[in-house]
């Protein structure tokens, strides 16, 4: 069951085209990660589908969320789902609380908009949910402001405020790339547990392939504005098939085994305002040949619940392709 | 919270001596006040006369404390033209610096704020841009040089409004006008200056994320954390509520603390021009000690500071 579907979402920044088409399907319950470098269009993908980027933005295609249209509906239509279905947690938790409210306000605020709780009820459920995210004394904690916790306490009160509205999806945006490696990974558990008891979706951003393939069943790699490939966790970690993906994935440290030089990818992530002809990664690729700077590559579904673009594709998963064009020939 | 109100308290304190030390030091050095007020045709044995009379003839150490010495009790000293107590010259003239102080603050307030937001909220747009060209050009240009296209414009072109005096309500109109639209300007600018800060903050994005409605999230996400800063600029107009006017009193001859202050200056009438500038000393001094408790009130993250000064 797919409960939101993104179809040819583009965005456009002041007439320049940072995200070109994506498509990109999340089922009820499940985990997918969107990785790649910062500025390949991750966060703005979701950002636009919940129709949170600024005015100047031009957002294009459509977004459903169980078959309704979502993108561009009407504000009240939004702020029911903002928090109500999708709830969305930010990199920074520290800035991304308000200073000047406390945490019983700024939780009770979703309880009050989405659950229609008021007075006292606010109150028990706001300290429920702190008991529930691993916060201690709640009761007490519930009148401090942000700047009286620490980084991860006040990411576990994101998750609060965003479990508040009993979301059926999460979309997590770098959770853990502000914290210590410690407080990372308690509150990755944290997100674990949570969507084992309620049954929540979540889309994780980020640009650690660690910890997306600890946490994901899918895992999207997204490169300068496009999905450039999509396969289970499992599959794309073990056999990564795009060379951008493969070239991600090359560049982590073995843990076991002796020392190498990591391996890393020749040149950086090509400006939106200058994209290369055809494939944007064709400059850093080392398979480039001619064809790829025909056109970019379409998204093309392959076996194994594989999605690639790239134009040698067919030839890496279907090697018998290369035997039927001779064939042909 | 006794810490931080002490501490605050203390430096006011200084702050009014350094000001009134300040003063005593220039206007001593700056002219001779028997001169000025005897004339300079008077005889020797007058000026002299005068001198020991208002003991101008000891060494300035010992005016000095003398004069601290007399504060500390209250007495802040006779005017040297009439002889009347400084203080009451000063008290009888604030009730008409109110009378176009305290209506301007009111249009600054009434005026810039809510232009300041507007514009925030419609960056870009045709009245933020008129707003803040109206803005520039409010507080770019002197206010004597307003004051006197007013007059022209509305006196002496149109002949609606008179030029000067104090005769009216009419007469208040044109200098309340001139210390409105230069304060309104710069708070404008101010408070969309803080707004547009705040709306690129992201826990406004966290507030619209949670389905909060646009226009709360401005209301109480918005408004109180930009409302720090702007508390700043309002709490310095509230300052200069009784000497922010000595230009535009001038221009327009309002019998104000203003004109009397320019007039003592010139006459090197020391009690008076000392005891105004305890005055003006004091009231910014109030303002920003009102202004820090208000942070206090407005801000967390101050108050816990406070508290673990406090320690």
């Amino acid at each position: 069951m797919t409960l939101v579907a993104i179809e040819g979402l583009t965005v456009d920044f002041d007439g320049v085209r940072v995200l070109h088409g994506i498509d990109l399907h999340v089922g009820k319950g499940e985990a997918v990660g969107l990785v790649g470098e910062s500025g390949s269009g991750k966060s703005v993908t979701w950002l636009a589908a919940l129709g949170l980027l600024p005015g100047k933005a031009r957002v294009g295609g459509r977004v459903k969320l169980e078959g309704a249209d979502i993108l561009g509906a009407p504000d009240q239509t939004l702020d029911r789902i903002r928090g109500g279905r999708i709830a969305m947690i930010f990199q920074d938790p520290a800035s991304a609380l308000n200073p000047v409210l406390t945490i019983r306000r700024q939780i009770g605020e979703s309880l009050a908009l989405h659950r229609g709780l008021s007075g006292a009820a606010i109150k028990a459920e706001a300290r429920r949910l702190l008991d529930l995210v691993g916060i201690p004394d709640a009761e007490r904690r519930l009148s401090a402001y942000p700047h009286e916790f620490s980084g991860g306490q006040n990411q576990r009160i994101m998750i609060a405020m965003a479990l508040a509205g009993n979301p059926d999806l999460l979309v997590a945006d770098e959770p853990t790339t502000a914290l210590d490696a410690t407080i990372q990974a308690q509150i990755l558990d944290l997100i674990r547990d949570i969507r084992r008891e309620t049954g929540m979706a979540l889309v994780l951003i980020s640009h650690d392939l660690g910890v997306v393939a600890q946490t994901c069943d899918r895992v999207c790699v997204m490169y300068a504005g496009r999905i450039v490939e999509e396969a289970p966790a499992a599959v794309l970690f073990d056999d990564p098939a795009h060379p951008y993906a493969s070239g991600l994935i090359g560049a982590l440290p073995a843990i076991e085994g002796p020392r190498q030089r990591l391996s890393a990818i020749a040149g950086t992530v090509p400006d939106p305002r200058a994209l290369p002809p055809g494939c944007s990664f064709g400059p850093r690729c080392l398979h480039a040949t001619g064809a790829c700077t025909q056109a970019p590559p379409a998204l093309t579904t392959f076996g194994d619940g594989r999605r690639m673009a790239c134009v040698l594709a067919k030839y890496r998963l279907e090697p018998t392709a290369i035997a039927r064009e001779l064939v042909d020939a | 919270m006794v810490y931080f109100i002490l501490s605050r308290i203390a430096r006011a304190v200084i702050t009014v001596a350094l000001v009134v030390t300040f003063a005593f030091v220039v206007l001593r050095l700056s002219g001779d006040p028997a001169l000025m007020i005897m004339g300079p045709e008077a005889p020797p044995e007058v000026l002299a006369a005068f001198r020991s009379a208002w003991g101008l003839d000891l060494p300035i150490w010992q005016q000095y404390f003398s004069y601290f010495g007399a504060i500390a009790q209250g007495e802040l000293g006779r005017s040297m033209r009439d002889g009347r107590p400084a203080i009451e010259l000063v008290l009888e003239r604030i009730p008409s610096t109110l009378a176009l102080t305290l209506p301007a603050l009111a249009m600054k307030v009434g005026i810039g704020l809510p232009a300041g937001i507007y514009a925030a909220l419609h960056r870009g747009g045709p009245i933020d841009r008129l707003v803040m060209t109206l803005a520039v050009a409010g507080f770019t240009v002197p206010s004597f040089v307003l004051g006197l296209v007013l007059v022209l414009v509305f006196s002496v072109m149109l002949g609606w409004l008179p030029s000067g005096g104090q005769d009216s309500w009419r007469h208040a109109i044109l200098p309340v006008l001139t210390l409105g639209i230069g304060g309104a300007a710069i708070l404008a600018r101010f408070t969309r200056s803080a707004m547009l800060e705040v709306l690129g903050q992201p826990y406004m994005r966290t507030a619209l994320a949670k389905g909060v409605p646009w226009h709360v999230a401005i209301r109480s996400h918005a408004l109180p954390n930009a409302a720090i800063p702007t508390v700043t600029i309002i709490g310095f107009m509230v300052g200069t509520l009784i000497a922010g006017a000595v230009v535009v009193e001038s221009v327009f001859s309002w019998p104000g603390v203003g004109r009397l202050l320019v007039v003592a200056v010139a006459n090197r009438d020391l009690a008076v021009v000392q005891c105004i500038l305890l005055l003006v000393a004091a009231t910014m001094v109030a303002s920003n000690l009102l202004v820090d408790f208000l942070y206090g009130y407005l801000d967390p993250r101050l108050r816990t500071g406070a508290r673990a000064g406090a320690h």
